[in-house]
């Protein structure tokens, strides 16, 4: 049983049903692929199916996170230093400059003095040369002194470039009261010499009292230097930042593939071992954990090949010897078998004891011959041997020729069967003479369970599975029995003597019948109400069974009043159950 | 006139008790158990019909069924105690015409036999004709003779009677079991194998190219009918 198994699941890559169902799937899977087929679908499958690609996208992930949040820190320091530098530079030269002013300006004591305009200008424009291209501005605040504000270089956006808020501070004119040196930054497009376009400037503004009166003198600093620094750094964080990244996937990639290649070719090596190539191996080398893994695999396979080999053995062992044991019994039993017919024609002639032995023999040898045809046949099916003869059959004809072929058992048990059949053909891929084997059965033991009352028998299909279903009104079964009737030599009720002839094998055997075909044999039965068995098989012979055409609990069966929910087995492969209260055996009727 | 048997069979018991059967039911039978002797005690006793064991010490029933067959189209039937699709079709495509399953019941076997022995009552003038335009074979029904292209095909008589069931309706579907009834005299339906491999073998004597027939049809799922064109 076990080297069928492992027999059978070797064959299964290469079973022309499994080639064909995957080639059936491809033009499906790829119109799906199509059709949603955008290149995040993509990305998304091939992520959960690659883990390289996953590491990789990980490692991108984390390393672009880091590197940012790095380089904005590194660029923001820096740009910090900058300013900082430029404002501790501007705060010196604004000093500087209110000290030159006052010193310039406290002579002249009239605030209508003449000379002020010029002096203003003189003082301003000596300021100038020291801002690096900056420019200076000296506001008279108040209204008390004569001059307007002047300016070096003379421009005139400089004045109103000045923000209110600064200047504000620089009066005095806000929290803290009282004037003071303040300072901002500000954007603006001024017509020195040098510049075009908005550029960004610090604009530092100090209070200057003088003999005359109070002035606002303002620095305009540029920034363009600091700001093409800046932008510099910004630049080159970017720069090797990215190509940071890229490296590190790139490493990342290298590295998984150094252990995920290996992993893949296990895989591969795994597949075409399932696929029957069992003297497939890994290459081995070096000695780290990548070597571990593949000589582990390989002492795996090597075992598995070691037992594989070990139960074919066993396996043709088993066959050649229920082949031996066939042919031993089956010849002499043909002798005996021939005897008994010539003695049992004969038996008018002897007298009575000895012609109701003639009887016996005969009989008892139909069903030593049933048993043994039986046995032989459930021993193919454990050594694996037995062997799907499928081709395109309507069963239409069988099933009325297996309702034709038990008419006159059915005739003897008064019961009608009563036949439901579709419009011929109706066209599967099935071994008949299993086929055939197993309706029998059922349609046998149907019979002999009505008790008088109609069989139905009904064959129905559709696009993927053809199902005939044998239903009695007898007795039924008893809650759990629609599982035990599949069982070998099982009998509702052991304790009361056999009435039939049937081996006690028949529904092992057709159970078997229906699994060689991919298919299901499943029983239905109720106390007082009868059961039903029914049997589906795939129309193309070893496609996968997902439905039956025909339901298993029958419509009129009452709702069950006790455990045993009939209506689940549907999706139950071959569950079983039958019949009969008790005693009666239930299995085949061959012989 | 009573047929003459002959039993190959290397089990003295089942021979000698095959003896009895057949005698009674009025058959001349001769034995053999030894599958090397078998085709001198065939040539000897120019038997109506061979029962062969296919287990045999020697030669193995298959090569005597294929040396009989060689020089003989007379009736063979197979005695076997496998039934596995193997064995069987092998004994089928070896020569042989039908096959009984041990252990078997005598009344079963000796029907069989007069199944194939049942023959030549046709006497009736047919010429049959079949097969698409240009490749053609013609029946001479009461002679038993098969001709393609004016030139004789020799059948086995088995075969002869299944060509002969096909061409006689030509375009009328036969199953397998309507030709097992009508061919081999089955009256229920019976291995349907016999049907497929007889007619492979008659397709690789008649037909142009076996792989691809154009004068015994198979129609998918019911069975076969003759060719026309």
């Amino acid at each position: 049983m076990r080297s069928w198994l492992l027999e059978r699941l070797r064959a299964l890559p290469r079973h022309p049903a499994v080639v064909r169902a995957l080639d059936w799937t491809r033009p499906a899977r790829d119109a799906v692929a199509r059709r949603t087929g955008t290149v995040w679908v993509a990305a998304q499958r091939s992520r959960r199916r690659s883990l390289q690609v996953r590491l990789v996208t990980i490692t991108l992930v984390m390393s672009s996170l880091l590197v940012a949040i790095f380089g904005v820190l590194v660029a923001s320091m820096i740009t910090e230093g900058l300013v900082k530098d430029k404002e501790d530079n501007a705060l010196k030269q604004v000093n500087q400059g209110a000290a030159t002013v006052t010193q310039q300006l406290e002579p002249i004591k009239d605030p209508g003095d003449p000379n002020l305009g010029p002096s203003i200008l003189g003082v301003l424009s000596r300021l100038q040369t020291t801002t690096g291209g900056g420019a200076v501005a000296l506001v008279p605040t108040g209204s008390k002194i004569q001059v307007g504000p002047q300016t070096s270089p003379n421009d005139d956006k400089l004045v109103p470039a000045i923000p209110d808020e600064l200047r504000g501070d620089v009066v005095g004119a806000h929290d803290p009261p009282g004037p003071q040196i303040a300072h901002q930054f500000i954007t603006a497009d001024l017509a020195l010499p040098g510049s075009s376009g908005p550029q960004p400037y610090l604009v530092y503004g100090s209070p200057v009292v003088v003999s005359v009166g109070q002035f606002e003198l303002y620095y305009f600093f540029p920034l363009a230097a600091e700001q093409t620094a800046a932008d510099l750094v910004r630049n080159t964080v970017i720069a090797t930042g990215t190509a940071l990244v890229l490296l590190l996937a790139l490493l990342a990639a290298l590295t998984t593939r150094l252990v995920v290649q290996p992993v893949r070719t296990a895989a591969r090596t795994a597949q075409r071992l399932s696929a029957g190539l069992l003297d497939q191996r890994m290459e081995v080398r070096g000695e780290d954990d990548l070597a571990l893994l593949a000589a582990s695999f390989n002492q795996m396979a090597e075992n598995l090949q070691r037992q594989i080999i070990r139960l074919e053995e066993m396996s043709r062992l088993q066959r050649r010897f229920t082949s031996d044991v066939s042919h031993e019994l089956r010849t002499p039993l043909t002798t005996v078998r021939m005897a008994a017919d010539l003695i049992f024609m004969e038996r008018g002639d002897f007298d009575p004891a000895v012609s109701r032995s003639a009887e016996l023999l005969h009989d008892e040898l139909d069903r030593f011959e049933a048993l043994l045809t039986d046995l032989l046949e459930i021993s193919r099916f454990d050594a694996g041997f037995a062997v799907l003869d499928a081709e395109p059959t309507d069963l239409v004809p069988v099933v009325t020729a297996v309702a034709e072929r038990l008419g006159p058992l059915a005739r003897r048990a008064g019961v009608h069967i009563d036949l439901r059949v579709p419009e011929p053909p109706v066209i599967a891929e099935v071994d008949q003479r299993r086929v055939e084997r197993i309706l029998r059965n059922l349609v046998g033991n149907a019979v002999e369970h009505a008790e008088g009352r109609p069989v139905e028998l009904t064959l129905a299909c559709d696009d993927a599975a053809v199902a005939v279903t044998v239903r009695d009104h007898g007795v039924g079964l008893n809650p759990g029995e629609e599982k035990l009737v599949f069982n070998r030599f099982w009998r509702a009720d052991p304790s009361r003597a056999r009435q039939t002839g049937g081996t006690g094998l028949g529904l092992s055997i057709g159970l078997e019948d229906a699994r060689l075909h991919g298919g299901w044999l499943e029983a239905w039965g109720a106390h007082g109400q009868g059961a039903q068995f029914r049997l589906t098989l795939p129309v193309r012979a070893g496609d996968r069974l997902a439905s039956s055409p025909l339901r298993l609990v029958p419509d009129d069966a009452l709702p069950a009043i006790d455990a045993v929910p009939p209506v689940t087995p549907l999706a139950l492969p071959a569950a079983p159950a039958h019949p009969v209260d008790g005693a009666i055996d239930l299995g085949g009727d061959h012989g | 006139m009573r047929a003459r048997v002959l039993v190959v069979d290397d089990d003295p018991a089942l021979a000698e008790m095959l003896g009895i059967v057949l005698r009674s039911e009025g058959f001349l039978p001769s034995f053999v158990a030894d599958g090397e002797r078998a085709l001198g005690a065939f040539r000897e006793a120019r038997p109506d019909i061979v029962l062969l064991d296919l287990m045999l010490p020697g030669m193995s029933g298959i090569d005597v069924c294929r040396a009989i067959r060689a020089e003989s189209g007379i009736p063979i039937v197979m005695l076997t105690a496998k039934s596995d699709t193997v064995d069987v079709v092998l004994g089928l495509e070896s020569g042989a015409d039908d096959y009984v399953v041990k252990p078997f019941k005598p009344k079963e076997l000796v029907a069989r036999m007069r199944a194939r022995l049942r023959r030549g009552e046709d006497v009736t003038p047919e010429l049959l004709t079949i097969g698409p335009p240009g490749n053609q074979i013609t029946i001479d029904v009461p002679a038993h003779t098969v001709s393609r292209y004016g030139e004789e095909v020799k059948l086995t008589p088995l075969e002869f009677d299944l060509l002969v069931a096909l061409a006689r309706k030509p375009r009328q579907v036969f199953t397998r079991e309507v030709l097992l009834e009508q061919v081999w005299g089955y009256r229920h339906a019976a291995d349907t194998r016999l049907v497929n491999v007889h007619v492979q073998r008659l397709r690789a004597k008649i037909e142009p190219d076996p792989e691809r027939p154009e004068i015994i049809l198979t129609v998918r799922g019911v069975g076969y009918k003759a060719g026309t064109g």
